[in-house]
């Protein structure tokens, strides 16, 4: 590898520093929001816009760059390196983070919890510390930089701290934040291998038994499944994302779940060196299992942004179904067609992190104006907040998996690589992954299913609380925060060929093996190896806006365009009120119906004869009584068993010391 | 060939266009005939669009403009669909930008306007269909998506064109994957456009029904579109039908001009066949409970499942 003047990573961290600043900076104010607000958070947008473009400058580059800083313990300095997988991950860092910190710039409101100015420094740390992680190019620097994450987002998630369930909330992320971390210190400990050097290079050089690599491959997927939000480790996420303000949850789902799909893939494809096929089948069976149990969860939620939390489960599942699809190809030495399912893995983390922000900060500015999150309260407010509604309308299109759009171009794409499996020289996986497909398959088109959910329930129809007429668009800042995202999403959907070509530096350097582009044309995307197959999302959307021309046209100019306004239809019965449409419970009922065995569900159904009728029903997860809560419990009696050691005297634990001191004499002695 | 490729292009559109409404007339006809009554005239469907284009349209009072844009959408989808089906023609200048996955993904794309244009005015009726439309697309959706990757794995492609022309070249029959795959399409095919066992396209029992619900609040323009568009939906699957199980008769690269020639009259002999086939289906079953429907779509989407195994496990 070729190493190129160390300006790009010197400038990357100094915006690192200029993030930290910004935060402290906060300090400075702490109690004035318009200081925080109007000028520190579009400050760290800049900051990140311009971490975006360095980033962007280096992957298309593609070189790589190290750089050694003597900070941290003595004879352990910080090792950083900027190669084309991180530079990758962090132009999705800065390009996200730009919307989010301009929407936060408006957001944030006097008298929620947190002090404006603590705020800005929590937020900014948790955007520096990402960055680190990116960056870090030893065991020390990726631990801190991890831990220093998982704590800035933990004090950002309690914002509002006075209430319960919220403190609740942030003490299982904080818990499953360090189980997972606990996994990481000791996958690294694995990886390097009896040198007890904790660099990247280190490992990379380290020779495992087979058996301790797929040890090590092991250990990360729980930590870094902890900390994406992957089945049967997720259950922080759906507690964790619906507490933190929406800002946050944004860049919590669109932003720091990625950080540890970085994770993974960094150390299953970049410092495992070759993975052994079979360990694929972990993440795509995880993977698979996260999208279907996502998305059947999604739809039955009643809580706007619960909604969209087990939605991100779903994505992440997708995710590292294309991880495990990738180890599997790649170990079976079909590497262009690896090459291919890491293509549609990296663009899925892309586009998530665009739509799940949009949507996430979408339901923020919601939150705000009505002050509501229950979807069964809300309704009708595409004619109260018009921006809202449709630059959130871009980012549901988007999630469902709907051409021209970008979740359809990383669907297309995973697809294309499943359609490779009859080529894998394995006979039983032959017949695992068409199974896959299908459960892929029937996961977008539920993911569509909730997605009508969402955003009929929230802004179509009519109010279902006489307070929503009171709703209010959202601010300026928060208006280019979600205009941003949303043409995010439409370019990341209409220019797929362009995303590629940058994208197949990090194959390269993961894979060794880039996806031929077939065709010649810049407006055509034709990556499969060996496939007369194509797809060109410009000519989609041309040919169908030409259509609808066209048809507008013929209408108008053959007939009439008279419109009269009238009452909605009644049937003749008369009395049709809001509340008679579905509400959330109702949409979800189908689902609920079918999939009745997966949910833990307690019905309240009122009798014929009440006088005050009352439905409640409550839906739970079959996983806190089958595994968490005999865990807990578990750990509970042991806790008990072991605080009978702590007597609380002080005799007693000059006599533990004393004991201690007599045993290791012993043994030093006898050794 | 350029020039003779663009002219089937606009030629299939411009056929999906013409003859939709009529291959819509041919069913109900042949019902009737079936059930022992007097037959509707051919051309009722496009008497209807016309009456209905000329009306005035009536939008509810809170209805907003996505209710409006909402049947332009999904008429534009539905045309683009036909363009990318090869019903006559295997040389589409357009198919190149839209494989089968994204032609599913059309499908999807003008369900969820629909259902959201269902939503928008906020009626108890709108929400139901709307619901029960997701309820329907969900698994028909997939279902629809496994059909078309059985017969990719054995042409190896995922464009419809390809797929034809290299089921059209020679063997005999359907292979086993295919024959378990065709049968998951039937179902779809009824359930995806409203046909009996599944939806009831006369009824006006609000209880009952899915498409009708949705369109409740339409009317006039609005309306013929939304109808012009399902017609289409109707018309465009029974090619894909054609295009996978029944690929004779289409024009393929290497034929040239005469390839047209037979192909249009083919393609009238199939449509005639499928909506005679079709009325049969409808006349021999009844319309089942609303709550019985994702059993018989989980049906059609394991057998498209099963499809796919027997295919991967007979290894082509």
């Amino acid at each position: 590898m070729i190493t190129i003047s160390p300006t790009l990573l010197t400038g990357c961290v100094a915006l690192l520093c200029g993030w930290v600043v910004v935060g402290l900076a906060g300090l400075l104010r702490p109690g004035s929001l318009r200081f925080a607000g109007r000028t520190l958070f579009p400050l760290g947008a800049l900051l990140g816009l311009a971490l975006a473009l360095l980033a962007g400058a280096s992957l298309l580059g593609g070189g790589t760059e190290r750089l050694i800083l003597p900070v941290g313990l003595p004879d352990l300095p910080m090792h950083l390196r900027l190669d084309p997988l991180s530079s990758l991950f962090l132009v999705l860092l800065g390009a996200s983070s730009f919307g989010i910190s301009v929407f936060a710039g408006g957001y944030f409101r006097q008298g929620e919890g947190a002090l404006p100015g603590l705020l800005c420094l929590q937020y900014h740390l948790f955007l520096a510390s990402m960055g680190a992680v990116l960056l870090a190019d030893d065991a020390y620097g990726f631990l801190v930089a991890w831990e220093v994450m998982a704590l800035s987002s933990y004090f950002l998630v309690t914002t509002q701290h006075r209430i319960p369930e919220i403190r609740r909330a942030g003490f299982l992320y904080l818990l499953m934040a360090h189980v997972g971390a606990i996994c990481l210190l000791l996958c690294f400990g694995v990886l390097q291998g009896g040198s007890w050097l904790f660099t990247f290079d280190a490992m990379r050089a380290a020779h495992l038994s087979p058996g301790w690599a797929a040890a090590a491959f092991l250990l990360a997927l729980i930590g870094f499944g902890a900390k994406a939000g992957l089945v049967p480790v997720h259950v922080w996420l759906p507690e964790a994302h619906p507490a933190a303000p929406s800002p946050v949850s944004a860049l919590m789902s669109g932003v720091m779940l990625k950080t540890a799909v970085y994770g993974m893939l960094r150390v299953g494809l970049d410092l495992l060196g070759r993975p052994a096929w079979w360990w694929g089948l972990a993440p795509l069976i995880l993977g698979l299992l996260s999208i279907f149990y996502g998305v059947l969860f999604a739809a039955v939620q009643t809580d706007m942004k619960r909604l969209l939390a087990y939605s991100s489960i779903e994505n992440i599942g997708v995710v590292f179904t294309g991880i495990g699809l990738t180890i599997v190809f790649e170990g079976s030495g079909l590497e262009t067609v690896a090459a291919l399912a890491l293509l549609a893995t990296l663009y899925h983390c892309l586009n998530h992190s665009f739509m799940k922000s949009l949507l996430f900060l979408g339901t923020g500015s919601v939150l705000h104006a009505t002050g509501e999150r229950n979807l069964g309260r809300l309704g009708g407010l595409i004619h109260r907040m018009p921006w809202v509604a449709w630059l959130t309308l871009v980012g549901t299109l988007a999630i469902a998996g709907l051409p021209p759009l970008n979740g359809f171009v990383s669907e297309w794409l995973l697809l294309q690589s499943f359609l490779f499996a009859d080529h894998l020289p394995h006979a039983f996986v032959n017949l695992l992954i068409p199974m896959g497909m299908a459960l892929v398959v029937l996961g977008a088109a539920l993911a569509g299913y909730v997605m009508v959910k969402f955003y009929g329930v929230i802004f179509l129809g009519q109010p279902r609380e006489a307070s929503l007429d009171r709703a209010h668009d959202c601010g300026w800042l928060e208006r280019i925060g979600l205009l941003w995202l949303a043409l995010g999403c439409l370019a990341l959907g209409l220019f797929p060929l362009q995303v590629i070509r940058v994208l197949g530096a990090v194959t390269g350097q993961l894979i060794g093996a880039t996806v031929p582009q077939a065709s010649s044309h810049w407006w055509l995307l034709a990556p499969v190896p060996g496939r007369p197959v194509s797809y060109g999302p410009l000519v989609f959307l041309t040919a169908t806006l030409a259509v609808v021309f066209l048809t507008v046209l013929a209408v108008r100019l053959t007939y009439h365009q008279r419109v009269r306004r009238a009452p909605a239809w009644d049937c003749g019965f008369g009395g049709l009120t809001p509340r008679m449409q579905d509400t959330a419970e109702g949409f979800g009922q189908p689902i609920r119906h079918l999939f009745q065995s997966f949910f833990e569900i307690e019905r309240e159904l009122p009798a014929p004869a009440d006088r005050a009728p009352r439905y409640r029903i409550a839906i739970r997860e079959r996983i806190w009584r089958l595994a968490y809560e005999p865990l807990s419990n578990a750990v509970e009696r042991l806790a008990n068993v072991a605080a009978r050691v702590q007597q609380g005297r002080i005799s007693v634990y000059l006599f533990y010391g004393f004991a201690t001191l007599i045993v290791l004499l012993a043994v030093a002695l006898m050794s | 060939m350029r020039t003779l490729d663009w002219i089937t292009q606009v030629l299939e559109v411009v056929v999906a266009l013409a003859a939709a409404p009529a291959f819509l007339g041919w069913l109900n006809q042949c019902r009737a005939w079936l059930q022992n009554r007097s037959a509707p005239s051919l051309w009722l469907p496009y008497r209807n669009l016309h009456k209905l284009f000329h009306k005035d349209a009536v939008l509810a009072d809170n209805a907003s403009p996505l209710f409006r844009i909402a049947p332009y959408i999904v008429f534009g989808a539905m045309v683009l669909a036909a363009g990318i089906i090869p019903s006559m023609g295997t040389r589409l200048p357009l198919v190149v930008s839209a494989d089968a996955i994204a032609l599913v993904g059309l499908f999807a794309a003008a369900r969820v306007f629909m259902s959201l244009a269902a939503m928008d005015v906020g009626t108890a009726f709108g929400t139901l269909g709307a619901r029960r439309e997701m309820m329907v697309g969900f698994l028909a959706e997939p279902a629809l998506l496994m059909v078309i990757f059985v017969a990719s794995l054995i042409s190896s492609s995922t464009a419809l064109p390809a797929i034809t022309e290299n089921l059209a070249s020679g063997r005999i029959g359907l292979s086993p994957g295919l024959a378990f795959s065709a049968v998951a399409f039937i179902l779809v095919l009824l359930a995806e456009n409203a046909r009996i066992p599944v939806d009831n396209p006369a009824t006006h029992l609000e209880l009952t029904m899915i498409h009708e619900a949705m369109v409740l609040e339409y009317s006039a323009r609005h309306l013929a579109l939304m109808e012009w568009a399902a017609q289409l939906k109707l018309f465009n699957y029974v090619c894909i039908g054609f295009a996978l199980f029944l690929p004779w008769g289409v024009a393929r690269a290497h034929i040239g001009p005469v390839g047209l020639l037979v192909a249009v009259p083919a393609l009238a002999v199939k449509l005639a066949l499928a909506g005679a086939g079709l009325a049969l289906i409808e006349t021999v079953s009844a319309k089942m409970r609303v709550m019985r429907i994702p059993e018989f779509l989980a049906t059609a989407f394991l057998f498209a499942v099963l499809g796919l195994l027997v295919h991967v496990l007979l290894g082509a």
